[in-house]
């Protein structure tokens, strides 16, 4: 399913040096237009290698105008469907529109805690660097995960 | 200033690099902190980390678009070596109990961390209810009851999981420690000692960049290996590979060239999954109970049930190896009685039967989400063809083949394991002469997660011989690299780093595709013809093309034989040859460019091992028509292999399995 971006939608980030679907492609495929060199369309953004596209709606997700969406692929799929998210702090919507036009919703949540609280040592234990050679991380036990094993399971020992 | 075909060059020496971002790298970059700390309070040493990513950590790795449930979550009530054994029999009895038994012991440290940090997972609570990971019943950690889907596997909603496990690493590593948007196509070996690691080249695909790292010890953990073989879709839909298109094998490619032992890299994964989307189906079966009918709605599992006698005692466990489920149905496909469906609709009206409407609204989201979180592409192709899973059934398919180690496959690097599980230190091994004498003996050689090479250390989908580590298992190898890591620099705190090749060459080398291309593209008149140069793209093609036709692809069901394999062979030494002849007309193509070399490599290793392997490992994933059996005498071993470089030959040999948990348990 190949993205696609909206020329009434997209702002190509408001002329930054890179957008944020530039910036967040796992496979680099989004690319920004300066001169509409390529497109026609100058300094908005377009998928570069749409037969590459994994359809990971990242770029979707992370766009700040909603001017990405994505059409199944033309190889596969009937036409006239879509899925569409909208992907707030703490849950995501997602819309989907069946070719005969069924339409569903769903809410699904994504995060317990806000974007950016994550404290990653608060309340942990300093690492012992005398424990660096034996099993078990830095704060071993300390989420009640380390599962220690019936000794007699180990026949070679 | 720099420009396309004249870049500038960044030298930096760290103590550490870190090649990747997703879940393993990631794990690395969380543990690593308190031990740097520890380091320099205890042993006043400061020692330097850069983690480098070839996309942005938020959303790179296999599991950017998310993922709906963890795989791999041991829990309180059952033991590491349950696990171990479950992970043995998947893989048809060739795993390393040492690895699978010490990432069981620590998974769930991970997971709960996840939990944490804001990761909703699901919980069942005192009635039996499912709830969803937001609803604010107890963490698991705190006693908490997940919603298991199998006996190991846990619900999530993942969406934003990968997003949340980025956080916390650049959190731990600092964004000053942190280079997105570079590309590591190649280790430098040390100028002193050809059997260590002492650099690392790339490029950046944003700016003219050339980036030389020099280091003492790297974390590479830059996936498993997809699009090798020609996939079913070759259109626009190609890229709906079924593991992520970004995964290049720059893992195993890499991890070769610079000499490390490789195992069983004639293993490979051929999922089945709903049809052209990919889409999941261990809720389908798991959760939902769904079954899989032929097209007469006959169970091919129940149908074909004596063809698990075949292979012993692989076949006659409560769940059967992931292989020997394929050998079933495929039965159903040559002789005609497909498509296979995944029977939907009568799963859906069972659990129906005993729920509310309440519950039913929430089961029907439950499905949907499935898809959702993971692979959204399966729901376009729903809605396009008009599905509703309550009303009709979809048809499920085995893709094209994918290398891997962390999901269910076992092809990878030879690492170090633990010390205290009963390892072996030696081997004993009627062709032991055959090893190069070089590599180690036994099981492990001082540092957990460290391959036969000085200094270079992997997790995840790098290290072999285990699997069925998943997300989090990655994440927790990727940390148990990062102690052993930090262990080896302060251990080699006065060795300096000295690649064995001058920086002009490598640069040469890695903007060779730029230099063909600026070289010859006024010869032709049409950009991508041009005798001189081949493209990347036609490059990958002709690649799958050798892969899918000789190497057991789709084309011919998944079989091959010597005759077939030997062409494969020639063919594919001149693919090598042709690869320094590829173009790039811009940093995009340089970076598929080289993703095609790596693919190359990671090819031939995976040939050449189904070419030493005389029988047929994995029935279902692929058959030496030729050797159309399990040896349990002859091959119950390891395959291993090394790459010489200046060579570029592979040299395969044995090494000796040995069973560390006791196996008979899961026949009883």
């Amino acid at each position: 399913m190949p993205t696609f971006v909206r020329t009434d939608k997209c702002d190509g980030c408001k002329g930054q040096d890179k957008t944020a679907c530039m910036y967040i492609c796992p496979h680099d495929l989004m690319k920004l237009d300066k001169d509409g060199s390529e497109t026609g369309h100058a300094m908005k953004s377009y998928n570069q290698e749409p037969e590459q596209c994994w359809e990971c709606y990242s770029c979707i997700k992370i766009c700040p105008q909603n001017a990405i969406e994505a059409r199944p692929y033309a190889d596969i799929v009937p036409l006239g469907a879509s899925v569409q998210p909208l992907r707030g702090t703490d849950s995501i919507m997602w819309t989907i529109k069946f070719r005969n036009g069924t339409m569903k919703r769903f809410k699904f949540p994504i995060r317990t805690t806000p974007e950016g609280s994550i404290d990653p040592y608060g309340g942990k234990p300093k690492a012992d660097l005398s424990k660096i050679a034996e099993p078990g991380f830095f704060n071993k036990g300390e989420q009640n995960g380390w599962r220690d094993g019936d000794p007699s399971e180990l026949i070679c020992k | 200033m720099a420009e396309f075909g004249n870049p500038e060059v960044v030298e930096e020496e760290v103590d550490i690099l870190i090649i990747g971002g997703g879940m393993a790298a990631c794990g690395t970059a969380y543990e690593i902190g308190p031990w740097l700390e520890a380091a320099k309070e205890s042993a006043g040493m400061d020692i330097k980390v850069k983690l480098v990513d070839k996309a942005a950590l938020d959303r790179s790795g296999a599991v950017a678009q998310g993922l709906s449930a963890i795989n791999t979550y041991i829990g309180p009530e059952q033991d590491p070596a349950d696990y171990a054994r479950m992970v043995s029999n998947d893989l048809m009895g060739i795993t390393r109990d040492d690895l699978a038994y010490d990432l069981g012991r620590h998974v769930d440290e991970s997971v709960h961390l996840f939990e944490e940090w804001g990761l909703p997972i699901w919980k069942t609570d005192e009635n039996g209810e499912r709830h969803n990971g937001a609803e604010g019943l107890p963490s698991l950690k705190d006693g908490g009851k997940p919603v298991r889907s199998g006996k190991w596997q846990i619900m999530i909603n993942g969406e934003s999981y990968k997003w949340i496990v980025a956080e916390a690493a650049k959190k731990a590593l600092g964004t000053d420690r942190i280079q997105e948007r570079v590309f590591i196509v190649k280790l430098v070996n040390d100028k002193n000692d050809k059997n260590r690691v002492a650099g690392a080249v790339g490029f950046s695909v944003r700016e003219h960049k050339l980036y030389v790292y020099k280091f003492k010890a790297c974390m590479l953990a830059a996936g498993g290996c997809v699009n090798i073989f020609r996939p079913r879709s070759v259109g626009e839909g190609q890229g709906r590979a079924w593991y992520p298109v970004w995964n290049a094998g720059s893992t195993y490619a890499m991890a070769a060239e610079a000499g490390a032992e490789m195992t069983m890299m004639e293993n490979r994964f051929v999922p089945t999954r709903f049809k052209d989307g990919y889409g999941p189906v261990g809720a389908w079966f798991l959760l939902f109970k769904s079954k899989a009918t032929n097209a007469f709605g006959e169970v091919y599992m129940e149908r074909n049930k004596e063809m698990l006698d075949d292979y012993p005692p692989y076949g006659q466990a409560q769940v059967p190896a992931s292989c020997l489920r394929n050998h079933l149905m495929l039965k159903e496909m040559r002789e005609g009685r497909g498509p296979i469906w995944m029977d939907t609709v009568t799963a859906l009206a069972k659990l129906r039967e005993t729920l509310s409407p309440r519950e039913v609204k929430h089961l029907e989201a439950e499905a949907w989400e499935d898809f959702l979180d993971m692979c959204i592409g399966q729901c376009g192709i729903w809605a396009g063809e008009n599905i509703e899973p309550e009303k009709k059934n979809s048809e499920l398919m085995p893709t094209e083949p994918y290398l891997l180690g962390s999901h269910s496959g076992c092809c990878g690097i030879w690492v170090s394991g633990p010390e205290d599980v009963g390892a072996p230190t030696t081997e004993e091994h009627p062709e032991k002469d055959k090893i190069p004498s070089h590599l180690p003996e036994g099981w492990h050689w001082g540092y957990r997660g460290m391959t036969t090479v000085k200094g270079l250390f992997t997790a995840g989908d790098g290290v072999g011989a285990s699997g069925h580590k998943f997300s989090s298992g990655s994440h927790a190898e990727g940390r148990m690299a990062a102690k052993s890591m930090v262990k080896f620099v302060i251990d080699n705190k006065d060795w300096t780093p000295e690649l064995d090749t001058d920086v002009d060459t490598l640069i040469e080398e890695i903007y060779r595709p730029v230099r063909n291309y600026l070289e010859f593209k006024d010869y032709t008149t049409a950009i991508d013809v041009n005798p001189n140069y081949i493209t990347p793209r036609m490059l990958q093609f002709r690649l799958q093309k050798i892969m899918d036709e000789y190497v057991a692809g789709v084309a011919t069901y998944y079989t091959t034989n010597e005759h077939m394999l030997n062409l494969a062979e020639q063919k594919l030494e001149m693919l090598k040859e042709d690869s320094l002849k590829m173009r790039a007309k811009d940093l995009h193509e340089l970076l598929r460019a080289w993703e095609n070399y790596h693919r190359i490599l990671a090819a031939e290793a995976h040939m050449k091992h189904i070419q030493f392997r005389e029988e047929s490992r994995y029935p279902g994933f692929y058959y030496r028509m030729d050797k159309n059996f399990v040896d349990e005498e002859n091959w119950k071993c390891f395959v291993n292999s090394v790459y010489d470089k200046e060579t570029k030959t592979w040299t395969c040999f044995k090494r000796a399995h040995k069973d560390l948990v006791d196996k008979s348990k899961l026949f009883k």
